[in-house]
């Protein structure tokens, strides 16, 4: 048994690796296009069976817990459906010649390094393996953002390149630190950095020095997340670069630095002298809620718009972690989940319609649900569950997120509803435009691959009605580690 | 530990905080290029001095990596690439020198006051080091936000990056640290690779920033 549970770890990173080798050589792009959802489809069927096997003892270098199982099923699921919507939206691409089948080629290959450097960090249980690994899919992002090589894309893809690199090298120096609180504790060498040692002894670790490390890990990883105000790059790379691309940011790539923000607060927790992490978070976490809201008015482009509501809700998320507690950090679970279904349906969503439109300008695309009801109502079921509307599963765990807050520091809780409906407002202001009225634009058909968009939005309505009790008692044990 | 090692150690780490300063006021690229290959050189002195004096051989390597990636390679590669791209003019600082100064004296104060305060127990050597590593990591920085150029705003980066290298070699027995060159030398291939090869002057006629900022796609 143990044996082949050392191999669902080993798979779900040696499959996208070996994958993205294949890709790399295969010419014909409608291969490409089959092989990439083949491997991202066997890499969640990986994922899935860390639940029934056993679960192997945490080394050097990995770990499985229950913390990072929730992270790599989502993780692989979000990259299993988006690998079948990118494989309609491609042909588009290439249809109308925006991409080459060389760029395709590229592009597919990059989809496997990405995958493989988001789960690498998902179970490393080295800091600076996981730091490598956020470097590593923040890259493939990065050169995939600037595939069309437009004016617009390649500064996009600068920008986040330049930031995401200031980033990484606060988290670098964060990790340094770690590294050198936990040294006179656990001795010289690898052990200092591996994760399941230094939260047994956090405790003992010098308490300013973990502190200050914290500070700098949070502004690292934090622009990876996009809190405000480090948060400029983002709305850009969501919006100059392929939407598939869009969807894994904003779904996955976000809860990546979230999940590396998250282990370091648990030593900083473990610790008792060391500075609290949660004043810090919610503080960050609020400025970006209530600062991306009121952003939310005045955007032009549809990417973006739902770029600026990643950045809210990524805001929302770490308040609730930053809250902590059983109930909030449940909470902050749950929407991280919802949100990243969501946002990637949402996107899916986007992309077709931006291909049939021809534009992403929201003042140009009218009417959507009467020139192409499947994509209209896909954004309207998206964008009132984004929104926070009843029945949906991000009104449930915004409803917890505020419950919480309002239990613990009734305070807090007015920024936080103040920033929701702010930006409750302004999508169903967009909405409206977007969806009714007047067709305006193309309506030529669509070929859609309805699939993914849906099934995303059936699992966000199933969770808004009605949780399964193992799911709820496994999100609560995982709340309950996240202390 | 001895005090000339413990000295030698000091002065090398502490002329890469100079050098980082010397870096503050060029205003010219070449110049500015040239004092960053200075910096390189510094680094590779002091990542080697560490490894000679925690007999830790695979520092060598990092230190051979600062030598001829940093020093070499690059600043030969961004000379080419300025003249490529026309742009061996003046540098368009957005702060004045004078501001730019008391900027950087300010921070290397506020690292200075933070890195000792939290590290009294720690080794007097590794404490210095982290001290003045994260001075020029913020001295980097600041030449990153108060340049306007791409390529002296890659300059601003390399240089904080060296300061990750120092710090990551003083934390004694610190594992993973030639690993995370080597990725950071990938990284910054990357990054000089994209000025030119995404063709920033070409694609936006300038290697201003400034000018790539206009685009947003909102502001109309």
């Amino acid at each position: 048994m143990t044996a082949f549970s050392f191999d669902a770890v080993a798979a779900i990173l040696l499959i996208p690796a070996a994958a993205a080798a294949i890709l790399a050589a295969l010419p014909n792009y409608k291969m490409t296009a089959i092989v990439n959802v083949i491997a991202s489809l066997l890499t969640l069927l990986a994922a899935l069976s860390l639940f029934v096997t056993e679960r192997p003892a945490p080394g050097q270098y990995l770990i499985v817990d229950d913390l990072n199982i929730v992270f790599i099923v989502l993780n692989t699921f979000v990259g299993f459906t988006t690998s079948v919507f990118s494989a309609s939206y491609i042909a588009h691409e290439l249809e109308t010649g925006r991409l080459t089948a060389p760029n395709l080629r590229f592009y597919h290959a990059m989809y496997q390094i990405m995958m493989f450097g988001m789960n690498l960090a998902f179970v490393s249980n080295n800091i600076g393996l996981m730091w490598v690994a956020v470097e590593l899919a923040t890259l493939t992002t990065v050169l995939m953002v600037g595939i069309y090589r437009t004016h617009e894309a390649l500064e996009a893809a600068w920008k986040y390149f330049i930031l995401g690199s200031v980033g990484i090298a606060l988290a670098l120096f964060g990790t340094i630190l770690v590294y050198m609180a936990a040294q006179p504790v656990v001795g010289e060498g690898t052990n200092a950095m591996v994760w399941s040692v230094l939260i047994e002894k956090a405790a003992h670790f010098d308490p300013a020095l973990l502190s200050v490390a914290f500070i700098f890990l949070l502004l690292g990883y934090g622009t990876k997340v996009g809190l405000a105000p480090l948060h400029a790059w983002l709305p850009d790379a969501h919006a100059e670069g392929p939407t598939p691309i869009s969807a894994v940011l904003s779904g996955l790539l976000l809860n990546v630095a979230l999940y590396a923000v998250l282990r370091f607060k648990l030593l900083l927790t473990a610790s008792p002298e060391a500075i609290g992490p949660g004043p810090l978070m919610v503080t960050m976490g609020l400025t970006s809620l209530i600062f991306a809201a009121f952003m939310l008015y005045r955007r032009r482009d549809i990417k973006r718009l739902f770029a600026y509501s990643s950045i809210e809700h990524m805001g929302i998320i770490v308040f609730a972690f930053g809250m902590g507690g059983p109930l909030a950090n449940f909470a902050g679970l749950l929407h991280m989940v919802m949100h990243s279904l969501t946002k990637s349906a949402i996107f899916f969503a986007v992309g077709h319609i931006a291909q049939v439109k021809g534009t992403q300008k929201i003042s140009e695309i009218r009417g959507l649900t009467e020139s192409h009801p499947g994509l209209g109502w896909a954004l309207v079921i998206g964008v009132v569950a984004i929104a926070g509307l009843p029945p949906l599963g991000i009104f449930m765990s915004e409803f917890l997120v505020v419950s919480s807050t309002f239990a613990r520091h009734p305070w807090l809780a007015i920024p936080l509803v103040f920033g929701l409906l702010i930006a409750f407002g302004a999508l169903l202001l967009r909405l409206t435009g977007l969806a009714f009225g007047e067709p305006r634009g193309g309506t030529a058909p669509v070929e859609a691959s309805y699939v993914p968009m849906y099934s995303h939005l059936a699992l966000v309505f199933a969770a808004g009605v009605y949780l399964p009790a193992p799911l709820v008692a496994w999100f609560q044990h995982v709340a309950g580690i996240l202390g | 530990m001895n005090g000339l090692t413990f000295d030698i150690a000091h002065l090398l780490a502490g002329s890469l905080v100079l050098v980082s300063f010397m870096m503050l006021y060029q205003d010219r690229l070449f110049a500015l290029i040239n004092v960053f290959a200075l910096h390189a050189v510094v680094l590779a002195l002091s990542v080697a001095w560490q490894a000679y004096i925690q007999d830790a051989h695979h520092l060598y390597i990092t230190a051979a990596i600062a030598l001829v990636f940093k020093a070499i390679v690059i600043p030969v590669g961004l000379h080419r690439i300025i003249q490529r791209l026309g742009i061996h003019r003046d540098i368009e600082t957005a702060v004045g020198i004078g501001p730019t100064m008391l900027a950087g004296i300010g921070l290397v104060t506020l690292s200075m006051v933070l890195m000792l305060r939290v590290t009294p127990e720690a080794d007097p050597l590794a404490r210095e080091d982290l001290a003045f590593a994260l001075s020029i990591i913020l001295l980097g920085l600041l030449v990153m936000v108060t340049r306007r150029n791409a390529v002296s705003q890659v300059v601003g980066f390399m240089s904080l990056e060296n300061g990750l290298v120092l710090a990551a070699t003083g934390a004694k027995g610190m594992p993973l640290v030639v690993e995370i060159s080597v990725a950071f030398s990938i990284l910054i291939a990357f990054i000089v690779i994209g000025v030119f090869l995404f063709r920033i002057r070409e694609r936006f006629d300038s290697v201003d920033v400034g000018a790539l900022d206009d685009y947003r796609g909102e502001r109309r």
